[in-house]
């Protein structure tokens, strides 16, 4: 008997959980990928990011700009050949639509990165390298996000 | 294999880092079927770790601990990157930053993170306590109300063509331009 097509997995279907401490071993990898090249980029360095924020410096913009190019050229690649995931699933991309809070939310990030001169990522990069009073940076990061949560139904969106 | 350790050990030029930093993207979608991005992980502690009642905090994050996998793997990755593979003075700056820098009473600058603001003792000061908490507090609330960081917007994101995205960064550069530009030089001084 044919497989009836409505068990077959829609291609916008949500991509399988990891299983295992295989499944999440991947993730762990990258990650120590990513983090890796964030130090190795300066990209923990608040200097940097003020030399950044004063256009006295190219690197950053330089580095933005390949990192992006090459980032949408990898997913131009999986779109165009409809590459499927090492397990053979179809690669699930979604966007959401614009509304205002992204404007709102992006100026107070923008904010807090030119203060701290950190943005999240690099916030766990600079805490593995050693910088321990990092730890209250992301602390605050966490008070910042909870305190969000609790005032988002008063906030515009 | 020293030779190519001390390679590794040496400054990396943008057109080398940026291209690694973004194949993070094509490498997440290939081998995980997911999308980057590093700031719902603060969502994911708080629904983990704090009790409330606010209803953005009521999903089911353990579907989502993938992303805090990858920011315990940011942190290991920069241990490593910081303890074995940095040359003595890995920070090089624009020596107008660093006399402006200087002028503002921050003297280290070859570190990578100035000790003047990234250290326990910085928390004596009010600059210090500005820029590690009210800075920090910043990126986390609006890293969640914009929906994205850096990492989500600027790299996933924008590879989409988002508009939200576009919105986000164009507001992340005018918000860190302001800060950096007009901000700083009163909260440096305090």
């Amino acid at each position: 008997m044919p497989t009836p097509l409505a068990s077959q997995q829609p291609p916008t279907s949500v991509p399988s959980s990891p299983r295992g401490i295989l499944g999440y071993a991947r993730f762990l990898l990258l990650g120590v990928y990513f983090g890796f090249v964030l130090i190795k980029a300066q990209a923990v360095s608040w200097v940097k990011m003020q030399e950044m924020f004063r256009f006295e410096s190219f690197y950053y913009f330089g580095m933005f700009a390949t990192a992006l190019a090459t980032a949408w050229i990898g997913v131009w690649l999986i779109k165009r050949f409809q590459i499927r995931s090492i397990s053979g699933e179809t690669i699930r991309m979604v966007t959401r639509p614009f509304e205002r809070a992204n404007i709102y939310g992006g100026l107070i990030f923008g904010l807090g990165w030119g203060m701290a001169g950190i943005c999240p990522g690099p916030i766990y990069a600079s805490i593995g390298a050693g910088i321990s009073v990092m730890i209250l940076t992301l602390a605050s990061a966490v008070l910042g996000t909870y305190v969000y949560g609790v005032l988002k139904p008063r906030l515009p969106h | 294999m020293e030779s190519l350790i001390n390679a590794l050990r040496e400054p990396w030029p943008w057109y080398l880092t940026g291209p690694l930093v973004g194949l993070m993207i094509p490498l997440l979608l290939i081998t995980c079927n997911r999308q980057f991005g590093i700031s719902s992980s603060l969502r994911h502690v708080c629904a983990a770790l704090l009790p409330t009642k606010a209803a953005y905090f009521h999903y089911e994050w353990k579907k989502d601990v993938w992303n805090l996998v990858i920011a315990l793997g940011v942190m290991i990755g920069g241990f490593i990157a910081a303890h074995y593979f940095m040359p003595a003075e890995p920070v090089q700056v624009n020596p107008a930053t660093a006399a402006h820098l200087r002028s503002l009473n921050i003297r280290d600058l070859t570190h990578l993170q100035p000790a003047d603001l990234y250290s326990w003792h910085a928390l004596m000061t009010v600059r210090g306590i500005i820029i590690i908490l009210g800075g920090g507090f910043l990126v986390g609330f609006g890293t969640r109300y914009g929906n994205g960081c850096t990492s989500g917007h600027g790299l996933m994101g924008l590879s989409l063509e988002s508009k939200a995205s576009l919105a986000a960064v164009i507001a992340f550069y005018a918000g860190g331009i302001f800060a950096a530009n007009v901000l700083l030089p009163f909260i440096l001084r305090m």
